[in-house]
């Protein structure tokens, strides 16, 4: 007998590696349906399958805590049951030896603490209380719940401008999301179980990019209404659009030179071009809105007075200041002053200069890439946490980084130092240690370490933005940290007539939610007007085929080569080509006809 | 509220249109599409052409190929849950659901293909591993899908262990539902959903535990359930059953002291013999009559003579609403218009009939004979109850005659009668428990309200051989009816039935029966203006409750107007009811409307107010219609009983 031996993978061995891996997929889609007492007792069945038995509470104390589970589920619990859970899973989480025991009962733990109504719901009415539903997936999570099957399976009929049609009764910027979405529909893509989930963002891009011709919306007879929407940024041109297609006379009052708010003063070009950004505008604006450009509101008395409605979506245009030393001098800019001067086409000149940004957000990649773009000789971001812990999308940093930008970190800054001229020559920062989580995220310390100074020309600060609401809080608005306070449907307490939504009042988020705020916000409008008009687009969708498990990955866009895109500000993303458009058209698996959805129903046709 | 649909986006080429690709390939092509498309498809070797747009499960019937089916309800389930419509589909390699998918040109199917084979008998035995197949007892025995099916597929031992939930039910409640017994087909939740607008059924809870329930987990008592029991009727399996009442009128019958009086219910006659093995030649009401005399009954009667009365006192009601609109100050055309109240200031504004229009009568008037939709209405439209006619149910105004004028006439004490009611639906089930139903001697005006189905158990139990049985005439006075009386079982009869009467009264002509024909037919809602002596009236018919409910918002939104309107809560009217025989995944609504039209052709008498013995209790015992004694035994304060939500 050998001494020791060569390790091997056995066959099981590798059959037991893709099932994790298979159960990895399944679980990172996101499902918004289950059961949250049925997924626990599921994750501590699976937990207790990975115990190796020899401890007490993981062999027995998992057990028992999932018959109690299917207690509840069976409709034998009683309310003493549910302390019972929760004692029985703190004695694992305090009891185990090790991590397979006490995270199971950690994980017990906090499920039964958080979903406490719904373990209640089960005793008392023998039925699951919790009202999420996942029709569709990747529409359910859609903030503005595109009909996501319907227009794929218009793009992969060829019939693009059907695409765009049908988007834009949930959405009016089909072009601007097309590029710039955050897709969150993709996380719930159930494709992800079979292999990667759909590229829906890049089809849409392809259907905006491809249309066979323009069309004009219908619109209602006037209804002589007027109202009045504050900020011309993505949730105040979809409420114009939705209730210009009502009937009422709009007009939009915009504090900056152009509309498009941070669509085109936070986003750079080489994201969104500006051509089509303004494209895209125009296209809304000639349903007959009328704009009044560079014309902040001080007042909300003559808008009340002179318009029916009023929508508030100033967005979240402010700077959030790093309160250190030496912030004032000269060379230190905030992201949003510096994004809103390239957006005005006022961009910077940094050649021969060296740029710090600090921030680990998407605006301190944009910030970073422009810098790039400005002629930087050398962008370095400074972030306190670690590189995985930044808040910025994946392809954006490796974007950045690409583009040569440096990322430092685990550095905190500390103070910025200038020279006896007041000009920045560097931020000075403390190295740090990662540490455990703090309300979800790992938090930072410093570490046992000398400070440092990162020798630069320009500061650029990007940690994120502030709503700039304090005009309205003086007239009475109700604002909480600098969000207008709005109820669920955007009206505002004690205001009759005016709402809110977007940026400025669920603070600094995604396109698509602005959308989604614009939409209600019309919506209820209308409705507060004392009409109804209901949107909806009169499209017949391809027959729906079934066409079984078959195994195809995902096409992903492309980008420009780092070194010639980093000599402008055009355009970086390249589209699907039509063949890869097609195939990744046909991965959809249309969630809208075949499971649930078969039942209840795939889309709403109108709203 | 106003409502504008922005139905359409309007595609206009921005260049010039003849440049546009897409505008200039085929300029045949709209034309073309209006041929309908056929697509060639291979079932099992055999090539047939559909229309495109054909399930897979039409193109395998369009090849002679049947493929069984448990979920599947045409048009209103086609969700593909049950696994059993599988079929193979050349190129997939999973099996393919054949009632929701559409056939496309050159697919090739097989449908009776080893691996279809042993999946369709797999899901079947997962669903009989949560089914409690005790079928000696189930009152679907014999007319059960999933017994049908595992008998077909040779299901004699389950590899699976069985597993049922036991959950409990109130056995007091018309409507009864055993969770063992579901295959979740879900059909139920649909037909309620959709079809009755009313929504009792949903899913609860998720993955194995998911199951049909009452939505909300509320108890069915406490639920908006109209008791119209189409769920019963399109359910599958035994999971969906209307209470037993049977042994209550076997009682009754054994008891010599008693005096058990029957009246069957028009739409009855049309379906009693379909689980006996009759035709309709056979299955004739004289026949019933013999049978429910050779089971004891000591009367039996016919539902269709206070069909009648109905006619007598709900067409005069209608006549005096009427009068009392064209005497009211207001034009009495703009009467008809809806004044609905809490609709919004939109619709106050744009209705000349709401301002100072208190007094006069509202309309439309609606009938008030369908149980169910007087529940819907109570639950739904509050509103609305006090336009529907305060006239008694046909069945409700026959027991309190039988309890009154019939016991009085014949010295009977009306403590002894015991009055069955045979219906084809569940929801007299609950009227005649309904607490001021009793207005003939204190006790209830009728005891025991039967289905269809649980007459034919009746004959069934006592080992009667129906069709060999003389046909005998039923009982005098209360087994005289006409045409008008027996059409009340079929959508539109009930308004056909008011228009004959109606006319004649309003003109003093004798118009022929069939002049008011135009509201027949199975359309869920129809809508006719006749002229009645100079004065145009506008009705309309529904049944099903969407297609109420959907009259009932174009009335409130301003965009129709009647002067009287028949619901009925079963589409096709009682004939379709949800008391009748089941025969899964069929309509026999019109079918069994079409025999009772038939009926009413061959009747001498076609006209409610011909029925001389009609005409007799009025002369002795009610004077005439409206009276105050009409008044305290055929009408009711629909206020005077609550459904579980009402105020």
């Amino acid at each position: 007998m050998a001494r020791l031996h060569v390790m091997e993978r056995s066959a099981a061995q590798a059959v037991m590696d893709g099932l994790h891996k298979a159960l990895e997929g399944r679980l990172s889609v996101s499902s918004l349906a289950p059961c949250p007492v049925e997924f626990t007792a599921a994750y501590i069945a699976m937990c207790a399958t990975q115990s190796c038995g020899k401890c007490t509470p993981c062999r027995v104390g998992l057990n028992a805590l999932h018959g109690l589970f299917d207690d509840v589920l069976e409709n034998r619990a009683t309310p003493e049951t549910l302390d019972l859970i929760e004692r029985t899973a703190r004695n694992i989480y305090l009891s185990a030896d090790c991590a397979i025991g006490y995270e199971a009962g950690s994980m017990a733990l906090t499920a039964v603490q958080g979903f406490r109504d719904d373990f209640e719901s089960h005793i008392h009415n023998h039925a699951c209380g919790f009202k999420q539903s996942e029709l569709v997936p990747c529409v359910s999570g859609c903030p503005a719940g595109v009909d996501i099957p319907g227009y794929i399976s218009l793009v992969e009929a060829g019939r693009n401008t059907d695409a765009v049609r049908l988007i834009r009764k949930d959405n009016p910027l089909p072009l601007v999301c097309g590029y710039v979405c955050e897709h969150p529909c993709e996380m719930y893509c159930r494709r992800g179980m079979v292999d990667d989930p759909m590229n829906i963002r890049g089809l849409k891009r392809f259907a905006v990019d491809h249309m066979e011709k323009d069309y004009r919306p219908n619109m209602a007879p006037s209804t002589g209404k007027r109202v009045a929407v504050v900020g011309g940024g993505p949730a105040g041109l979809s409420a114009a659009y939705y209730l210009a297609l009502m009937g009422h006379d709009v007009t939009i009052f915009e504090a900056r030179k152009h509309l498009g708010g941070m669509l085109r003063y936070g986003i750079p070009n080489y994201r969104l071009p500006r051509r089509l950004l303004d494209q895209e505008i125009q296209w809304i604006l000639d349903c007959g809105i009328h704009v009044e450009l560079e014309c902040p509101i001080e007042d909300l008395r003559p808008l009340r007075d002179g318009f029916d409605a009023v929508y508030l979506a100033i967005g979240a245009h402010g700077d959030n200041r790093l309160g250190l030393p030496g912030e004032d001098s000269a060379g230190v800019i905030s992201a949003v002053e510096m994004l809103r001067a390239v957006g005005d086409g006022d961009a910077p000149d940094f050649t021969g200069k060296r740029v710090a940004v600090i921030g680990g957000g998407n605006v301190a990649m944009d910030v970073a890439r422009s810098a790039v773009r400005c002629g930087a000789e050398k962008v370095t971001i400074l972030y306190r946490r670690r590189v995985a812990d930044m808040t910025a999308q994946d392809e954006e940093i490796a974007g950045a980084q690409a583009e040569g930008c440096e990322l430092l970190e685990l550095h905190a800054p500390v103070r910025i130092q200038a020279d006896e001229r007041g000009h920045v020559t560097g931020v000075v920062v403390q190295p740090q240690i990662i540490g455990g989580l703090k309300r979800g995220r790992p938090a930072p310390r410093a570490a046992d370490a000398p400070e440092k100074l990162v020798e630069c020309d320009v500061v650029a600060v990007a940690i994120g933005q502030a709503i700039e609401s304090d005009v309205f809080e003086k007239q009475g608005i109700p604002c909480k940290w600098g969000r207008i306070q709005a109820s669920e449907d955007g009206s505002i307490a004690g205001f009759d007539g005016v709402f809110s939504g977007g940026d400025c009042q669920s603070g600094p988020a995604t396109v698509i939610r602005a959308v989604n705020a614009g939409k209600v916000a019309a919506g209820n409008i209308d409705n507060y007007l004392g009409f109804n008009h209901v949107i909806g687009v009169d499209i017949d969708l391809p027959p729906v085929q079934f066409k079984g498990k078959t195994s195809c990955a995902r096409c992903e866009m492309t980008e420009r080569e780092a070194a010639d895109r980093i000599c402008d500000f055009d355009l970086v993303e390249r589209g699907l080509t039509a063949e890869e458009a097609h195939q990744e058209a046909s991965r959809c698996l249309r969630c809208d006809h075949f499971g649930f959805g078969a039942f209840r129903g795939g889309r709403i046709d109108q709203w | 509220m106003v409502e504008i649909m922005l139905e359409e986006f309007i595609p206009e080429p921005l260049g010039d249109g003849a440049s546009d690709p897409a505008a200039s390939a085929n300029p045949a092509a709209p034309a073309a599409s209006v041929e309908p498309q056929l697509v060639t498809v291979t079932v099992d070797n055999k090539t047939v052409q559909v229309p495109a747009g054909s399930t897979i499960l039409d193109a395998c019937a369009a090849a002679g190929v049947r493929v069984p089916t448990l979920c599947f309800l045409k048009d209103i389930n086609e969700i593909g849950a049950c696994r059993v419509c599988l079929v193979e589909v050349e190129g997939i390699e999973q099996l393919v659901a054949s009632c929701n998918n559409v056939a496309l040109d050159g697919m090739v199917v097989r449908a009776n293909s080893p691996r279809v084979r042993e999946a369709r008998k797999a899901n079947l035995e997962f669903l009989l591993s949560r089914h409690n197949s005790t079928c000696t007892s189930c009152v679907r025995s014999g007319n059960c899908q999933l017994q049908a099916l595992s008998n077909q597929f040779g299901i004699s031992d389950l590899p699976y262990t069985v597993e049922l939930a036991h959950t409990p039910w109130n056995q007091d409640f018309p409507l009864i539902r055993d969770a063992d017994k579901c295959v979740h087909c879900l059909r139920c939740i649909q037909i309620c959903d959709h079809v009755q607008n009313t929504g009792v059924w949903d899913l609860a809870n998720r993955s194995s535990h998911t199951c049909v329930g009452v939505a909300g987990g509320a108890p069915i008592e406490a639920t908006d359930c109209t008791l119209c029991g189409q769920c019963v009727t399109h359910c599958p399996t035994g999971a969906l059953t209307a209470r037993d009442d049977t042994s209550k009128v076997f009682d009754a019958i054994a008891d010599p002291d008693t005096t058990v009086v029957v009246q069957v219910a028009p739409a009855v006659r049309a379906a009693w013999g379909e689980s006996l093995g009759l035709s309709h030649e056979e299955a004739t009401i004289q026949r019933m009559a013999a049978a429910l005399k050779a089971l004891g009954a000591d009367y039996v009667f016919d539902t269709s003579w206070s069909a009648d009365l109905t006619i007598m006192e709900e067409g005069s009601e209608l006549l005096a609403k009427l009068a009392a609109a064209a005497a009211a100050p207001d034009d009495p055309a703009a009467s008809a218009d809806p004044a609905v109240p809490g609709t919004g200031d939109a619709a106050d504004s744009s209705n000349p009939a709401a301002p100072g229009a208190q007094d006069a009568p509202r309309f439309p008037m609606f009938t008030s004979c369908c149980p169910g939709w007087v529940r819907y209405a109570k639950a739904h439209h509050p509103e609305l109850v006090d336009q529907l006619s305060s006239a008694k149910s046909p069945g409700q105004m026959f027991g309190a005659i039988t309890k009154s004028w019939f016991a009085e006439t014949q010295g009977i004490d009306p403590h002894s009668i015991f009055c069955v009611e045979v219906m084809p639906c569940l929801a007299k089930k609950a009227e005649v428990a309904y607490a001021p139903m009793n207005d003939a001697c204190g006790d209830p005006d009728v005891d025991v309200s039967l289905t269809t189905r649980e007459m034919d158990r009746m004959f069934r139990a006592a080992c009667l051989d129906v069709a060999s049985l003389p046909e005998i005439p039923l009982d005098d006075p209360l087994g005289t009816f006409t045409g008008a009386g027996v059409i009340f079982g079929a959508t539109g009869g009930v308004m056909e039935a008011a228009l004959r009467t109606a006319h004649a009264i309003v003109t003093g002509e004798d118009a022929p029966a069939d002049s008011f024909s135009a509201v027949r037919g199975q359309d869920g809602w129809k809508e006719a203006t006749f002229d009645l002596g100079g004065v145009p009236l506008s009705v309309a018919v529904v049944s099903g409750l969407s297609n109420a409910e959907k009259l009932i918002q174009s009335i409130q939104r301003g965009e129709s107007s009647y002067h009287f309107v028949e619901v009925m809560a079963c589409p096709g009217g009682c004939a379709g009811g949800g008391g009748q025989p089941i025969h899964d995944g069929c309509e026999l609504a019109a079918e069994r409307g079409d025999v009772l039209w038939t009926l009413d052709r061959q009747m001498p008498l076609r006209k409610s107010h011909e029925n001389p013995v009609i005409q007799q209790i009025y002369a002795e015992y009610l004077g005439e219609p409206l009276s105050h004694r009409a008044h305290e035994l055929l009408h009711t304060d629909h206020h005077a009983w609550k459904m579980p939500h009402e105020a």
